[in-house]
């Protein structure tokens, strides 16, 4: 049972998003563009890096949700999803992205635990310094989603045939034309 | 050192803001609703909840510039170092103490919230939606700290700075940018050139 009387039958941050559309609307014009918008990282790299950072958060439902949007990024491989979320030193993913997830990883448990050395790494497996902000700014952003999710103790079915639809449609769709689903029309307007 | 060429002479989230407007938007939206607009818990209230979390996850920028628009919303000083070394004996009202138990949890994860600690803000008043923003301040401020401090964003240790900012800050709120940091001339080239090429891609 979450903390608050959310409206029924929508899960995770759908629940929060549809109780509060007023910050609702920002976070998914944020979320479009750092994990939707045009890149130089793929939507799947992008995705990769907010599993990661939801699963060492422990955040089921961001943790399912984004891992099977990151599967539909990436032909439908979940494999490489769990695989990167296990061990990504030994998952098939560029140089530069297990760099990028390893900057990932040490803003998850503090900004300050980043280091100089990280950021030479990433550089040095070619990382441009937009893909290092953007990695920066991913895993701070799932430390406020997958607190958000959880400190409200939202409702996480678990339904791996649910999460892995909504993935598809995520991937193909974005973040702001499915928000129309559970946000009022004048919410979701640009 | 910044980790990458952030604009010069921009202190703390704002470098990151000059860097890359299009997600210092939402972002500014955001905390501009959070903290900024009309809601039944005071912008002095909710930016102590911001300090307490930012001085938890010992970010220097954001708890000195948010405490100093507490301080000017609220008029002292005084309170928000009470806060930020022990809310529980500070003089605010027992609702806030409550909220301020809850960011804390939500600080260190947001699985530590337990339903006592909601019980507990309810019975002394807090409502839904008050528990709401305080858990979303506190998880936003996780963002927020962690992308000024994962940035190395330089931070200055001026305190006249801060005040200026903080009061800034509690006039105006987070929607604009404050008149006295010019957009950057290497940044009006890189978003003239984004515009551009959005342009020709949305025709």
């Amino acid at each position: 049972m979450a903390y608050i009387s959310l409206p029924e039958g929508l899960p995770g941050i759908r629940g929060l998003m549809a109780f509060r559309p007023e910050t609702a609307r920002p976070m998914n014009d944020f979320i479009e563009t750092l994990l939707h918008g045009p890149h130089t990282l793929t939507p799947g790299e992008r995705e990769l890096i907010g599993t990661y950072v939801s699963y060492l958060n422990d955040c089921y439902y961001c943790q399912t949700c984004h891992g099977y949007i990151a599967a539909a990024c990436l032909n439908g491989d979940e494999e490489l999803v769990k695989r990167v979320k296990a061990d990504f030193q030994h998952a098939d993913i560029s140089e530069k992205l297990k760099a990028l997830l390893v900057i990932a990883g040490k803003v998850q448990k503090s900004g300050k635990s980043v280091t100089a050395e990280d950021v030479a790494q990433a550089r040095a497996a070619e990382a441009s310094d937009l893909e290092i902000h953007d990695t920066v700014l991913i895993s701070a952003a799932f430390c406020m989603f997958n607190r958000y999710v959880d400190g409200l103790g939202t409702w996480q079915p678990r339904d791996e045939a649910m999460y892995r639809e909504r993935g598809k449609r995520i991937a193909r769709d974005g973040y702001v034309f499915i928000s129309q689903e559970y946000l009022p029309a004048e919410t979701v307007a640009k | 050192m910044p980790h990458i060429a952030l604009p010069e002479g921009l202190a703390g989230i704002t470098a990151g803001f000059a860097f890359r407007p299009e997600t210092a938007k939402p972002m500014r939206e955001l905390a501009h609703i959070l903290l900024h607009e009309a809601n039944s818990l005071t912008p002095g209230e909710r930016e102590l909840i911001a300090t307490y979390v930012s001085s938890q996850n010992d970010c220097y920028f954001c708890q000195t510039s948010h405490g100093a628009a507490a301080a000017c919303h609220l008029g002292s000083s005084e309170i928000v170092k009470q806060v930020k070394t022990d809310f529980e004996s500070a003089p605010v009202s027992p609702k806030l103490k409550a909220l301020l138990a809850i960011a804390g949890k939500v600080q260190q994860s947001g699985k530590n919230v337990t339903s006592t600690d909601i019980d507990r803000a309810r019975r002394l008043g807090a409502t839904e939606m008050e528990i709401h923003d305080t858990v979303l301040i506190a998880a936003a401020f996780c963002m927020f700290n962690r992308y000024v401090d994962g940035l190395g964003t330089w931070q200055p240790r001026d305190e006249t700075m801060y005040a200026q900012m903080g009061k800034h800050l509690a006039e105006e709120g987070y929607r604009k940018r404050p008149a006295e940091q010019p957009e950057p001339e290497y940044y009006r080239t890189a978003r003239e050139a984004a515009d551009k090429e959005l342009a020709v891609e949305t025709k």
